[in-house]
């Protein structure tokens, strides 16, 4: 008798941790419990990093201060997503942008909403759309996502860098 | 062959750290390996690291971990999922190409967020070994099993442990220390049969940076520099059924190619008690002669990935402060001692 060829076996792989932010991305964390985005401020560049992780990654030197940055901001750039990924459930197609937040020298990724799909363009100033109070946690998951606001939009030389 | 020395160490304090991150871990120690040499991180010629991100379960945690570095603009880097002192022996390959006279090499572990013994399962083969999740400990205690079989007493598990809490009082870097007698350590109950808990090493979140340079730049950077006289690594097969886990013919090899030979100090990277044990038989190192893990070693401090870089920064810190002319460090990797590295320094 010959024994069927084994072409595969399944070994369950599960590992569980208790993440440690760090220092700077606590404080991150720690304001958007209250409403607030931070950043830090490298102390070499000047550029703002939202949210800092431990150092510049560009001068490789440590974080000084905290800074509070706005939560409008410019959509420097955007991707239309047609096929849902699994687990994700909204409605087809929508919008997932890179927003620079006013004052950050970083861009965040974040739903675009409140706005047809084909007329979200780069440069749209959008403002986040933040969960009800009572269910803001220590998650950038705390700003939905974000919406078009009422002004002209921004001139390309002002965000080029993020593109 | 170039001649290349360690030029600058540092190392963190080892603990559970809970509230930085690795970076912030690395920082500072990556300013203290530099200082001395009146460098910055953008005049090395190479940067290498050692890292794992299953420890601290960050995906890309090695490439975060150059922030720490600024590889703004663009540098020479690269990197090993494994212990630093193999980011070393990179490195130190490197430095052999001619072109360039410096080398950065980092480690960091952060072991405390997630089960490191369960982490390390994963280094197993993953059909017939793996699935089983054997731990750490466990498959050392297996190990420890077949080393007091093949002829040796427990009281040596003790003395070993012992000499490493009193030689890690004068480490102010180590995180388990102190007076302990060996009577007493052997009444302590069994924790992972034949091992006792003292045998295996403590949780440690902890970074390590090395300088390398070579030739001239390495004396106009160093009153005096540890050379690296001979640099191996050699690994065992993976199967644990297949190898006497009760001697290391891997090390063994390793240590030849390296010429070991007489050295007055030397620093074993075992984290559990038996493991120096077999690393000294191997390298043919007696204790009448050669002051072994005079930091207290990985018994003491055990940042997972940074522990064998510390050995050898450990043994060139103590060359370049007089301690002695010749010292061999080991540094392992994988299951039960399966992969070592044997680096032989000399000062003078």
């Amino acid at each position: 008798m010959t024994a069927e060829p084994i072409t595969g076996i399944v070994t369950p792989i599960r590992l569980d941790y208790t993440y440690t932010p760090g220092t700077a991305p606590s404080g991150f964390l720690r304001g958007m419990k209250e409403g607030r985005i931070l950043g830090r401020r490298c102390p070499q560049c000047s550029k703002v990093y939202v949210p800092p992780r431990g150092s510049c990654p560009m001068c490789g030197v440590e974080f000084a201060d905290e800074v509070e940055v706005a939560d409008t901001g410019t959509l420097v750039t955007f991707a239309v997503v047609n096929v849902n990924f699994a687990n994700r459930v909204i409605d087809l197609p929508y919008v997932s942008g890179e927003v620079r937040f006013d004052g950050s020298d970083t861009t965040s990724m974040v739903l675009v909403q409140g706005i047809p799909v084909d007329e979200v363009r780069m440069g749209m100033r959008v403002k986040a759309h933040w969960l009800p109070r009572e269910e803001w946690d220590f998650t950038f998951a705390n700003i939905d996502y974000v919406e078009p606001i009422d002004e002209p939009d921004a001139d390309y030389d002002s965000y080029r860098e993020f593109v | 062959m170039r001649d290349v020395a360690v030029v600058s160490f540092a190392q963190s304090a080892t603990r559970r750290d809970q509230t930085r991150n690795e970076v912030e871990i690395l920082m500072p120690v990556l300013r203290e390996a530099m200082a001395p040499t009146g460098l910055t991180t953008h005049d090395m010629g190479f940067t290498c690291s050692g890292s794992s991100d299953y420890l601290a379960g960050q995906a890309f945690a090695f490439v975060s971990a150059l922030d720490a570095v600024g590889p703004w603009p663009p540098i020479q880097e690269s990197h090993v999922e494994m212990d630093g002192a193999w980011a070393l022996y990179e490195a130190w390959v490197r430095l052999q190409h001619g072109d360039i006279d410096t080398a950065l090499v980092y480690a960091f572990g952060k072991s405390s967020p997630g089960d490191v013994g369960r982490v390390l399962a994963l280094q197993l083969d993953p059909y017939v070994v793996g699935p089983l999740w054997p731990d750490a400990v466990s498959i050392a205690a297996l190990q420890a099993r077949a080393f007091l079989e093949a002829g040796h007493d427990e009281k040596d598990l003790a003395r070993v442990v012992a000499r490493s809490r009193r030689n890690a009082a004068g480490n102010p870097h180590a995180q388990l220390s102190g007076e302990v007698d060996e009577a007493t350590l052997l009444d302590e109950p069994l924790y992972a049969d034949p091992l006792r808990m003292h045998d295996c090493p403590p949780i440690s979140d902890g970074a390590a940076v090395v300088v390398l340079a070579a030739g001239d730049r390495a004396r106009e950077l160093c009153e005096r520099p540890a050379w690296i006289r001979g640099i191996d690594h050699r690994i065992d097969v993976q199967a644990l059924g297949s190898r006497d886990l009760a001697t290391s013919a891997s090390t063994k090899l390793a240590g030849q190619k390296a010429g070991v030979g007489r050295v007055d100090l030397a620093e074993i990277h075992a984290p559990f008690s038996h493991q120096e044990l077999i690393v000294a038989e191997a390298l043919g190192l007696n204790e009448s002669t050669t002051s072994i893990n005079p930091s207290g070693g990985a018994l003491a401090s055990n940042p997972v990935m940074v522990a064998g870089l510390v050995r050898i920064g450990e043994a060139a810190r103590r060359l370049s402060a007089g301690e002695g002319e010749r010292a061999v460090a080991h540094a392992t990797s994988g299951p039960a001692l399966q992969q070592n590295l044997v680096c032989v320094l000399e000062a003078s």
